[in-house]
């Protein structure tokens, strides 16, 4: 059992990466991957809440009536999504002025429905919230190694902390205001998926 | 009384009768081979979720619980959260005055602006908004005619806070610029959005943008001449402020939310009742904070 639930929460972080391999939350990867803060920050809230809506779909999955799961699934995320963003209004007002509109965006990102669809509603609520977070990391993960590209390249910086010493621009150094650009984010994730594909010859496809 | 059902465990055969048959007539396995099947009982506890009735009955008990808790938690936390707002609105005024920093906003506030004012038609600060009426958005309050002008005293000088609201690339901007007692040199600004894009609109949040405002100039010729422009492309270092490098259009949202918004404040911008007041009913130069008679009788003059 204890291997099992190991399974289910480390084979998102790689075999099964929700980006690279189930190609879910494409579209949040391209929009918050500018800057490295934004992206631990939405890498963060999307796996606490989809550990927690996998918890409640799971424990209500015997009783969903199936022609409207995906309607209940909508509904429970998007109430939670509201609750969070007006608790955190009410008690982390500075926090929830940073996440502006990514905590809205989590109710769109399709990691959500598409793990509610393709694991809680088959399995007990532990695994379904070690499912949780193994995705919301491995998504985290993605997000994070596509942030630092784009904002070291794109603008110098970490964190907003100056990386490039000022002799490299004092040389001809030039930050590549491309790197900011929503299309560089897709084609880093693509070369993030070769790599991965290189690595697991299973997944290439023939 | 309904038939049994047996079923030979070798082939599978199901014979329906009293009794398992002696010869199972598919394989030839006797009877002994065969078990009773007992007909299902309802096979899952519970409804079944799959009729028409259940799952309206079920939509709509969620539909309801979910939308009390939402308007519950939203009660709940209605009052904290505009008491955030308003202390993040006071906190951006005074950011504005590059007071930033500051561990008890409402006080600070409080010390440093010494009032919300209404413009009047002929540039006066008149009318005192009280501080129970205090707005958190100035796009209503800009749309509908009423101008915000805040008056500060920072250092013993008095400033003038302008609330500014405008559109940016994504969605909407606003901002606060404040200007020294001569209603014409930057002193400070603050500009914020919604959803402008990270690393490039966004930046007109960051202190490096608004500091560039300081020091420019608003007014030339009964105009407002304060402009941001494309990056690297200002040559006016009296009017004009560089843009955010590659974010022009943020950048235009900016210069225009400026120039809009400036324009209706112009009666205010343009009346410099206390720099000249010889006809002496202002004595002490204090005329504009005390908003006595002699500003009125002098503008009319002036005009």
């Amino acid at each position: 059992m204890a291997n099992k639930n190991n399974e289910v929460l480390k084979q998102p972080l790689w075999i099964n990466n929700p980006v690279v391999v189930q190609i879910l939350g494409i579209c949040s990867a391209l929009a918050v991957t500018a800057k490295l803060e934004p992206a631990i920050v939405m890498g963060l809230s999307v796996t606490i809440i989809v550990a927690l809506s996998n918890v409640i779909i799971s424990l209500l999955r015997n009783t969903i009536p199936n022609r409207i799961r995906i309607i209940v699934q909508l509904v429970v995320v998007a109430a939670l999504v509201t609750i969070v963003s007006e608790i955190l209004k009410a008690f982390a007002y500075d926090v929830s002025v940073q996440l502006s509109v990514y905590i809205g965006l989590i109710i769109t990102n399709c990691i959500l429905m598409g793990r509610l669809e393709a694991f809680a509603m088959q399995n007990k609520p532990w695994d379904s919230f070690l499912d949780g977070i193994g995705n919301g990391l491995g998504y985290a993960a993605i997000l994070v190694i596509v942030a630092i590209v784009r904002e070291l390249l794109g603008n110098g910086t970490l964190l907003g902390f100056k990386i490039i010493p000022q002799w490299c621009y004092e040389h001809g150094y030039m930050n590549n205001g491309l790197m900011l650009m929503p299309p560089m984010a897709l084609i880093l994730v693509g070369c993030v998926i070769w790599v991965h594909r290189s690595k697991n010859k299973d997944l290439q496809e023939k | 009384m309904a038939t049994k059902e047996f079923k030979c465990t070798v082939c599978g055969y199901v014979h329906k009768g009293d009794k398992a048959p002696e010869k199972c007539p598919v394989c030839q396995a006797p009877a002994d081979k065969f078990e009773e099947v007992t007909p299902e009982a309802p096979a899952k506890k519970g409804p079944n979720t799959n009729s028409n009735v259940y799952t309206i009955v079920y939509a709509a008990v969620m539909v309801i619980l979910v939308a009390f808790l939402l308007v519950f938690v939203s009660s709940v936390l209605k009052e904290r959260q505009d008491a955030n707002v308003k202390n993040d609105t006071k906190k951006q005024i005074l950011s504005a005055l590059n007071i930033t920093d500051v561990q008890d906003v409402a006080a600070t506030y409080a010390e440093v602006i010494k009032g919300d004012f209404l413009m009047a038609e002929n540039g006066k600060p008149s009318e005192q908004v009280e501080e129970a009426d205090f707005k958190t958005s100035y796009k209503t309050e800009f749309d509908e005619g009423r101008l915000h002008i805040f008056i500060a005293e920072v250092d013993g000088e008095r400033k003038f806070i302008i609330p500014m609201n405008g559109l940016g690339l994504w969605g909407p901007i606003w901002g606060y610029i404040a200007l020294n007692d001569d209603r014409n040199t930057v002193y400070g600004t603050y500009f914020s959005h919604q959803g402008e894009t990270p690393g490039l609109g966004a930046e007109i949040a960051a202190e490096y943008f608004q500091d560039r405002f300081i020091g420019k100039n608003v007014v030339k010729d009964d105009d407002i001449a304060l402009t941001v422009t494309k990056n690297g492309k200002a040559v006016d270092a009296r009017y004009e402020v560089d843009g955010v490098t590659a974010a022009t259009m943020t950048s235009n949202g900016v210069n225009n939310m400026i120039k809009t918004v400036l324009a209706e404040y112009m009666p205010f911008l343009t009346k410099q009742c206390c720099q000249h007041h010889e006809d002496g009913c202002c004595e002490d130069g204090e005329c504009c904070e005390a908003e006595t008679e002699c500003c009125e009788a002098e503008g009319e003059t002036n005009e």
